[in-house]
């Protein structure tokens, strides 16, 4: 026995609200990100990562508030993503009870930003999310895209994962833009290459549809840990079953 | 009031210690303070620390926390949670080398670049984070109603190696056996963090707040 492949829930929040639905039969206010974040505690969530999707920087104080809430409550890793471009930025997610703030568009702007980010804080709480797209079959290539995907940069997501890690990430969200949202299963490959490109802990994103794609993920992706979404949300399936079929492929974890 | 002090050094996730000792509170005031004049008043004092050791110990120092750990063990129950479980230690190998306040004899140690799983010889990610199981290696209060072998939550690159076994109340295994919890007198210490272990994490804390020591 060892150290347990991780489960994380990630919540998208716009101005403080649960947004792409999260459908619990037994929840008040399916909106609510507190509420939601303790049952998926309560399930066995090994971590939560929180997606600030909130467009207006007025309202991004508002993300701060729901971070302190769920952080009086649930003690468990909480990480914060989306908008953080400053250290100031960092610093306030952390100071409202923010275990790790992810990284990513400002990391592609301003890679120097990772690196004093790593200095200030610690490479333990710095995240760098790697939005990545295959742009070539043979050999297989990805690239970093911005902006949800929509902006190509030409950057090698494998170089750009170990630039990243070499200024301080201290961990890999990576998320597979040709997969997010198709329920096909996780880019197997790209997860691979890039866990096999870093000494750093690498969180396989996008494209999960059922259990058995979580699983893969951890035995033919190489991840450390595992997100997923909307098979949470709507209730499909709880953390603890997800758990307990990983555990039946053999991957350990934390039941 | 029984209280409980953290010591606030501007380094690391303090508040989510604090919002964890304050949920088991039952009675108990949690102070968090920069002040070693209003750490000294309180019953408990807790070490919490993330982030690079040479940083941590410069504020250690700067504000006089060396000084303060090494007196209040004397009288009451100390917790240090990971970088200020290192902190304890006399000496780090992180950032070239960095003297500990020293009050347990050992050293802190890198795992390396290149650690492998014995078994399968599979490399294992560095940082070592995630939840692992902690071999409780001695009955402790801090213990009570903890099974043996709960996974607890790490993050950390360096871990500790006490000169004295006997210091040692935990342990844990990642690529070979490193040591997840020290103890001494009025002190004790872990290198996974309570305050994101869940149940187990705040049992241990209502378990700290209930230690007399010794």
């Amino acid at each position: 026995m060892g150290l347990a492949k991780r489960i994380i829930p990630c919540l998208d929040v716009d101005n403080g609200r649960v947004v792409k639905g999260v459908k619990f039969v037994d929840i008040r206010d399916a909106g609510d990100p507190v509420e939601i974040a303790r049952r998926y505690d309560a399930e066995g969530a090994d971590e939560i990562t929180f997606l600030d999707i909130t467009a207006s920087s007025d309202n991004r104080e508002t993300m701060v508030h729901v971070v302190e809430e769920v952080a009086s409550q649930v003690f468990i890793p909480l990480t914060v993503g989306g908008g953080i471009r400053k250290v100031e930025d960092i610093r306030r997610m952390l100071n409202a009870g923010a275990d790790k703030v992810a990284i990513n568009t400002a990391a592609v702007f301003n890679p120097e930003f990772v690196k004093e980010a790593a200095e200030k804080f610690g490479s333990q709480c710095i995240v760098v999310a790697i939005d990545a797209k295959q742009v070539s079959d043979n050999p297989p290539r990805w690239e970093i895209f911005t902006h949800g995907g929509r902006k190509p940069t030409g950057i090698d997501a494998i170089e750009w994962a170990k630039k990243m890690v070499g200024y301080g990430a201290g961990e890999i969200l990576l998320t597979s833009m040709d997969r997010d949202g198709t329920k096909i299963g996780f880019d197997l490959a790209l997860t691979r290459a890039i866990s096999a490109a870093v000494h750093v802990p690498v969180i396989a994103s996008g494209g999960v549809g059922n259990l058995d794609h979580l699983s893969e993920g951890v035995t033919k992706g190489a991840a450390d840990a595992v997100l997923a979404a909307s098979i949470f949300h709507f209730g499909e399936y709880t953390i603890e079953e997800a758990k307990r079929h990983m555990a039946k492929a053999g991957i350990e974890v934390r039941l | 009031m029984n209280t409980v002090a953290v010591i606030d050094y501007g380094m690391g996730n303090l508040h989510s210690v604090a919002k964890a000792l304050e949920k088991v509170a039952e009675g108990t005031k949690v102070i968090v303070s920069s002040d070693p004049d209003v750490v000294r008043k309180a019953d408990r004092v807790v070490l919490p620390g993330v982030g690079a050791i040479r940083d941590c110990m410069a504020e250690i120092k700067r504000l006089g926390f060396d000084e303060l750990v090494r007196e209040v063990i004397n009288n009451k129950p100390l917790l240090g949670v990971c970088v200020g479980m290192q902190a304890l230690m006399d000496f780090s190998v992180e950032n070239g080398g960095t003297d500990c306040i020293g009050i347990l004899p050992g050293r802190v140690e890198f795992f390396g670049d290149d650690l492998r799983d014995p078994r399968t010889n599979e490399r294992l990610k560095v940082p070592h984070m995630g939840w692992n199981q902690v071999h409780q290696a001695i009955d402790h209060p801090l213990w009570r109603g903890i099974a043996d072998d709960t996974r607890f939550y790490f993050v950390h690159s360096y871990y500790v190696e006490p000169a004295n076994p006997g210091l040692i109340a935990g342990s844990c295994d990642y690529g070979f056996s490193f040591t997840a919890a020290v103890t001494r007198g009025n002190v004790f210490a872990t290198q996974f963090h309570p305050e994101k272990s869940q149940h187990a994490g705040l049992a241990l804390y209502a378990n700290f707040l209930k230690w007399d020591g010794e």
